[in-house]
């Protein structure tokens, strides 16, 4: 009995050992190491070679975002000079303080940071992670993509990107209008594009139209060179400003390259009353959904009030930037910690 | 049995799906930037073996399937089931014909076979990796003739076929790999 109990114990530090001994090490190399350092470097001298400064902004904010499938990380304030405990939210992106600093004169401006959405971890996604993120005074969404490509190309050593329109890429992948098409016949394509999911007449128009993107078009573009995506249906124009010709697409664009969403711009909506409208129509989804209302970032909607100058943004995730450029098939590849050892 | 969320969807899980226990092989958190979280996965249900490639959306919860993979030796069949016993508890559980599959003609008396269970019954059987069995027929070889020339048909002695090196003959008991169904050596004496 006595060396029964011994052996017990004997085990359950073993495991604790286990523990202790396996989950403090990092899961990169030293050759993953230098190559992220390698890559902030280049990074930072291609925005200094073109007179972008660098920025930093607060990771807390008393606002967040609204969007419907993005969630904040939440945490507590409580030495506020109100005397009352106060919830602050970890930016999903530097993007309403970086515009506040627009429309305080900064010119063009970029940020190297941390941010943060509550959601799974997988083969590209870690709920902390490192963002790129910059914004071009005086350029549109065409000229911004020309940038992008241009920083692609001296960090990933890419060929010049491909460009196709989201309506294009979706009659061409998929068979189908995604600017015409009816619910029920977006539903009806799922079986006929090999799309096996239950209930799907349940999903909304535009969950629908991104499974059919994720599944059928993404794998399809962007293999051997970027491919830039553009004209998003305006339902999915997030912050992006809605087409002064065509009102049925927003000026917003995304980059994929070897099935990795890289980055995503626009022409950035400045008008302060359609983005208060945009942010209460989020609400009012979240509502529906059975979500929390995220509180509206007040700050960015008196800036919007003082005026943002004409402007093109872009994020790019830096950790995918990295997994490319060294080959990484998880992103614990290239994390130091991983959520699962944060 | 308890439900999984797809945050814990891992290869290796198992869940019910139309009835039937699955095997979640892959599983992928697609999330783009702007949308919805979906799950693809590749499942294999472990009744019918059938592969299939299905997404879930990500929170959607579903059943967990009460599977259990346990070790017991092969005593017999009866001529309708197959008995299998726990050689430390000596407990004996059958399997039917359905269970036991092409796997049939790998049963060999005392030996440890995998048998997965649901609910408590056997839904498939797994034969060691190697198994021992004589040969019951095979043509005389050339003599001389070494391994390495092609071969030629040897039936054993539960029924299966397989391809022997002409040297070996009727009567000798020859080590069979049962993933590939193929030859691998004279069986130690």
């Amino acid at each position: 009995m006595a060396a029964c109990l011994f052996n017990i114990t004997w085990l359950l530090s073993a495991v604790r050992q286990d523990f202790v001994c396996m989950n403090w090490q990092p899961t990169t190399d030293h050759s993953q190491r230098m190559a992220r350092a390698q890559l902030m470097r280049s990074i930072r001298e291609f925005f200094y070679q073109r007179d972008v400064l660098e920025v930093e902004t607060p990771l807390l904010s008393r606002g967040t975002v609204t969007d419907l499938h993005l969630s904040a990380f939440t945490c507590e304030f409580n030495f506020d000079d109100s005397g009352q405990s106060l919830p602050l939210y970890l930016q999903t992106s530097p993007e309403y303080a970086m515009k506040r600093l627009l429309c305080a004169q900064s010119g063009p401006i970029y940020q190297l940071c941390k941010a943060f959405r509550h959601e799974s971890a997988g083969r590209w996604h870690n709920p902390e992670f490192t963002m790129l993120e910059w914004y071009r005074p005086g350029f549109d969404h065409g000229r911004l993509m020309h940038e992008v490509d241009e920083l692609l190309q001296e960090t990933l050593h890419t060929a010049p990107a491909d460009r196709l329109a989201y309506q294009q890429a979706m009659q061409t992948y998929a068979g189908l209008d995604p600017l015409t098409a009816s619910h029920t016949a977006l539903v009806d394509k799922l079986p006929i594009l090999n799309i096996n999911i239950d209930n799907a007449s349940e999903l909304s128009y535009d969950s629908l139209l991104q499974l059919i993107f994720s599944t059928v078009v993404e794998p399809a573009i962007g293999q051997d060179k970027p491919c830039f995506i553009y004209s998003f249906p305006a339902s999915q124009a997030a912050l992006a400003r809605i087409n002064t010709t065509d009102p049925k697409v927003a000026d917003r664009f995304e980059v994929y390259f070897k099935g990795a969403e890289l980055a995503n711009g626009f022409f950035e909506l400045a008008s302060p009353h359609e983005q208060r409208e945009r942010f209460k129509q989020d609400n009012a989804l979240r509502s529906e959904a059975g979500y929390p209302q995220a509180p509206v970032d007040e700050h960015l909607l008196s800036a919007l009030e003082a005026g943002l100058p004409d402007c093109a943004g872009v994020a790019l995730g830096v950790d995918r930037l990295l997994m490319l450029k060294t080959g990484a098939s998880h992103i614990r590849q290239v994390l130091n910690f991983g959520i699962d050892r944060a | 049995m308890a439900n999984y969320s797809t945050n814990e969807f891992k290869a290796g899980l198992k869940i019910m799906l139309d009835g039937e226990p699955c095997n979640i092989m892959e599983n992928e958190y697609v999330k783009p930037g702007k949308g919805q979280a979906f799950n693809r996965t590749k499942i294999r249900k472990l009744i019918s073996g059938k592969v299939l490639e299905k997404t879930f959306r990500s929170g959607e919860s579903v059943e967990g399937a009460d599977v259990l993979d346990t070790e017991l030796a092969y005593l017999y069949t009866d001529g309708e089931f197959y008995h299998f016993m726990n050689n430390e508890t000596f407990e004996q559980i059958a399997a039917d014909e359905k269970a036991v599959g092409e796997n049939i003609k790998w049963l060999v008396e005392n030996d440890v076979c995998t048998i997965t269970l649901w609910n408590g019954t056997p839904i498939t059987v797994t034969p060691p990796n190697f198994v021992e069995l004589e040969i019951t027929e095979t043509d005389p070889g050339l003599k001389g003739d070494t391994a390495g020339t092609g071969g030629k048909p040897a039936t054993l002695s539960t029924g299966a076929v397989v391809r022997v090196p002409l040297f070996v003959q009727t009567g000798e008991v020859i080590k069979v790999d049962t993933r590939s169904g193929e030859y691998a050596s004279r069986a130690q004496k």
